[in-house]
């Protein structure tokens, strides 16, 4: 019943996507070497998956009394601040980190007013920082899912625990606690998942030989040590325990979703502790973000040189790389929701096994005997980024191709729509709003992307993350910050652009 | 004529037989209890849902192996016959263009078959800002561009009430008439089948009867 035409572009994208990873990888098995596994792997290896657990697991235990006061408080600005805690989302990693140390780094308010009442100072570098960092940029996304996870009780539910006056107590044990028991494995395997491929959080908080995580080495090898069997065992290992995530990702996941019931808010009596919690929230997602504002600022027309070739590349890899993963996603979730097997799935969560990196060594590697792999750096940036923002905008579009495709596929048949007829007259108006936000998502993703680009050494073509980190190491703070901002109000721009264009009145 | 010889589908628990012949021109009521099935027999005429043995014919033509867009047939559903994101006549013209760009011509045709079915001034809204009654109406609009041999309607109207879709069944008549088409419609009511049908096809226990006429 499914028109061939349509699975051309699927077979296309599948067949894109696994030739790039899987040819990427391939590349990378002649040049590892078991017996050269060093003591130093197995330490990064150990700091990768610790610090992927703890920063998994604090987000979670933070989300719960976030996600819950955020529920209940009804206050004026709720809105606004449910929209700032989201900012974490598209804000680039880097951005994040350099926000970070200025709350949190040496010589700063906070440390400074802790050595003048003779407390011991905070240090942002090693586990505790790159915990905390990662903490920044993924509470948004375990709160946003486990507000949603209450939302999704049923009203009823609420009303009835209220007529049978349950206490505080018997409210968590029998409400709460099933909704969050079903839900936080699913936050923390995604989070889990994140952190394992996180690099440059890991380059400018972690580093020494406690506190470096595969990725970075992967970097540290290729770059400084030119070791090409070492960055290859380290891109294999990577993929080890990213492929090992994604399983006991696929275990866990639960969607969200306890029936019908969303539409009434519940209204539940607060505690006096929602106040405080909302309050520090604030504080923790403001200060950095205002922190990065308030000292590049000064400097945000006074640019260094480059910056503007910079940014002009920054956001020509960005929208590239989003128009490709959202087409790719495209064809594969609607050749899934028109019933194509399993293989379009897995064809779209295949990027979720890899990291970036260890694709980027794969690349090198395949590309040195050829020609000299930093000219391909910015095409490869392009390509590496469009797929690993695949896996997400497919999650976001299946379930709307499929609601298209039961609402409508009878009725297009009906009218004789040919493939592309419905691409252009049903698919891509009804799914517009979610196209556009999925553009921004990866957009905004790819702007920030520090991996690739910096992987290669592409010295004379340097993108904005990579000029802002420059100027950090030659200590220019507040050049690193102007450049910074420049990112952040970019990487913003671009989402809220895409996003607007999708529009949200589509349909009805 | 549109033959059904010796069909059988199985429907989850239970299946139906039909064996019977449909004069062209007819216009048949197919009616029985909620659940018999009647839904199914015309989505089956439309390719739909394969049935396990037998086989339809349209003009001696045997229609069961082609795809439902191969069909000779349009068909007006339950529900979402109109694309909400398009305009009336957006919609209309699909049943010229398929989707493809509608040329001045066509988007002509689809205006006048909208002045046709009532709805004169009303290409550009969309489906939300139109009642019931005119989504029914501007559908049918469409039907009538389709000009196909067989029209197979499952309840279409059954939201709307009383007044409205007898208003609705004397379209169907004369769009039917215009296009010569052979129509099935399934129905709750008698009086409904009353104002429109020349047959009856009754579908219960597994069976659908041979069409008598009224």
């Amino acid at each position: 019943m499914a028109s061939r035409t349509g699975e051309i572009g699927a077979i296309t994208a599948a067949g894109g996507v696994g030739l790039l990873i899987i040819g990427s990888l391939g590349f990378l098995l002649p040049h590892a070497d078991i017996s050269r596994v060093s003591t130093a792997d197995f330490a990064a290896l150990r700091f990768t998956l610790l610090q992927a657990a703890l920063s998994a697991a604090v987000s979670c235990l933070l989300a719960i009394p976030l996600a819950r006061a955020l529920f209940r408080a009804q206050f004026w600005g709720r809105a606004a601040l449910i929209r700032l805690i989201s900012a974490p989302f598209i804000l680039p990693s880097l951005a994040a980190v350099m926000g970070l140390l200025a709350v949190f780094g040496r010589g700063v308010v906070l440390n400074d007013t802790l050595a003048a009442v003779g407390a011991p100072q905070i240090s942002i570098f090693g586990l505790g920082g790159v915990v905390l960092a990662h903490v920044f940029l993924n509470l948004p996304l375990a709160t946003r899912m486990l507000l949603n996870g209450w939302g999704s009780v049923p009203t009823e539910r609420f009303r009835l625990a209220q007529s049978l006056s349950f206490r505080r107590r018997e409210m968590f044990v029998h409400l709460e606690w099933p909704m969050l028991r079903a839900l936080l494995p699913s936050i923390f395997a995604v989070i889990f998942l994140v952190c394992l491929t996180s690099f440059s959080v890991a380059l400018i908080l972690g580093g020494g030989p406690r506190a470096t995580t595969v990725e970075l080495g992967i970097y540290q090898s290729l770059r400084f040590e030119f070791d090409l069997s070492r960055a290859a065992n380290l891109a294999l290992m990577q993929t080890a325990i990213c492929l090992l995530a994604v399983v006991f990702m696929a275990a866990v996941w639960r969607p969200a979703g306890f029936g019908a019931g969303m539409d009434r808010r519940v209204q539940l009596r607060g505690d006096w502790l929602d106040g405080p919690v909302i309050a520090l929230a604030a504080l923790f997602f403001a200060l950095p973000l205002a922190a990065i504002a308030a000292r590049g600022l000064a400097g945000l027309i006074d640019l260094p040189n480059g910056f503007w070739m910079a940014a002009g590349r920054s956001i020509f890899i960005a929208v590239t790389s989003a128009f490709l993963a959202v087409w790719a996603a495209l064809m594969l979730a609607m050749a899934r929701a028109r019933g194509a097997g399993i293989w379009a799935e897995l064809a779209a969560m295949l990027p979720l096994g890899t990291s970036s990196l260890a694709l980027g060594v794969g690349a090198f590697l395949a590309l040195r005997p050829v020609m000299p792999p930093q000219n391909a750096a910015l095409t490869l940036a392009i390509l590496f980024n469009a797929a690993l923002a695949l896996p997400f905008v497919y999650r976001l579009l299946l379930p709307a191709c499929r609601e298209v495709q039961a609402g409508y596929a009878r009725l297009m048949t009906s009218l004789r729509m040919p493939y592309w007829a419905m691409l252009r007259v049903v698919f891509l108006p009804r799914l517009a709003p979610i196209i556009g936000f999925g553009l921004g998502l990866s957009a905004a993703m790819a702007v920030g992307d520090f991996g690739v680009i910096a992987l290669f050494g592409a010295a004379d073509q340097p993108t904005l993350p990579i000029l802002a980190a420059r100027l950090m190491g030659a200590y220019q703070m507040q050049a690193a910050a102007s450049v910074t901002l420049w990112l952040i109000l970019i990487a913003f721009a671009l989402f809220w652009l895409f996003d607007h264009l999708g529009g949200r009145d589509a349909g009805a | 004529m549109l033959v059904l010889d010796r069909i059988k589908l199985s429907l989850g628990s239970f299946s139906l037989t039909a064996d019977f012949n449909v004069n062209a021109g007819a216009r048949v009521a197919v009616m029985g209890p909620s659940g018999a099935g009647k839904s199914s027999l015309l989505l089956a005429m439309a390719g739909f849902i394969a049935p396990t043995s037998g086989r339809i014919l349209w003009s001696e033509q045997d229609l069961t192996p082609l795809d439902p867009s191969q069909r000779p047939v349009s068909m007006l559903f339950q529900d979402q016959n109109l694309f909400p994101h398009l305009t009336l006549l957006q919609n209309v013209v699909l049943g010229l263009t398929a989707g493809r760009r509608a040329t001045t011509a066509q988007l002509a045709q689809a205006e006048a078959a909208l002045a046709q079915v009532g709805l004169a001034g009303f290409g550009g809204r969309k489906p939300a800002q139109v009642s019931g009654g005119q989504m029914g109406r501007a559908a049918l609009a469409r039907v009538l561009l389709q000009a196909r041999p067989i029209l197979l309607l499952d309840e279409p109207f059954s939201a709307l009430d009383s007044d409205l879709r007898h208003q609705m069944l004397d379209l169907v008549v004369e769009v039917a008439v215009q296009t010569t088409a052979t129509v099935l419609m399934v129905t709750h009511d008698e009086r409904d089948a009353a104002r429109f049908a020349s047959h009856v096809i009754n579908v219960d226990h597994g069976v659908a009867q041979p069409p008598r006429s009224r």
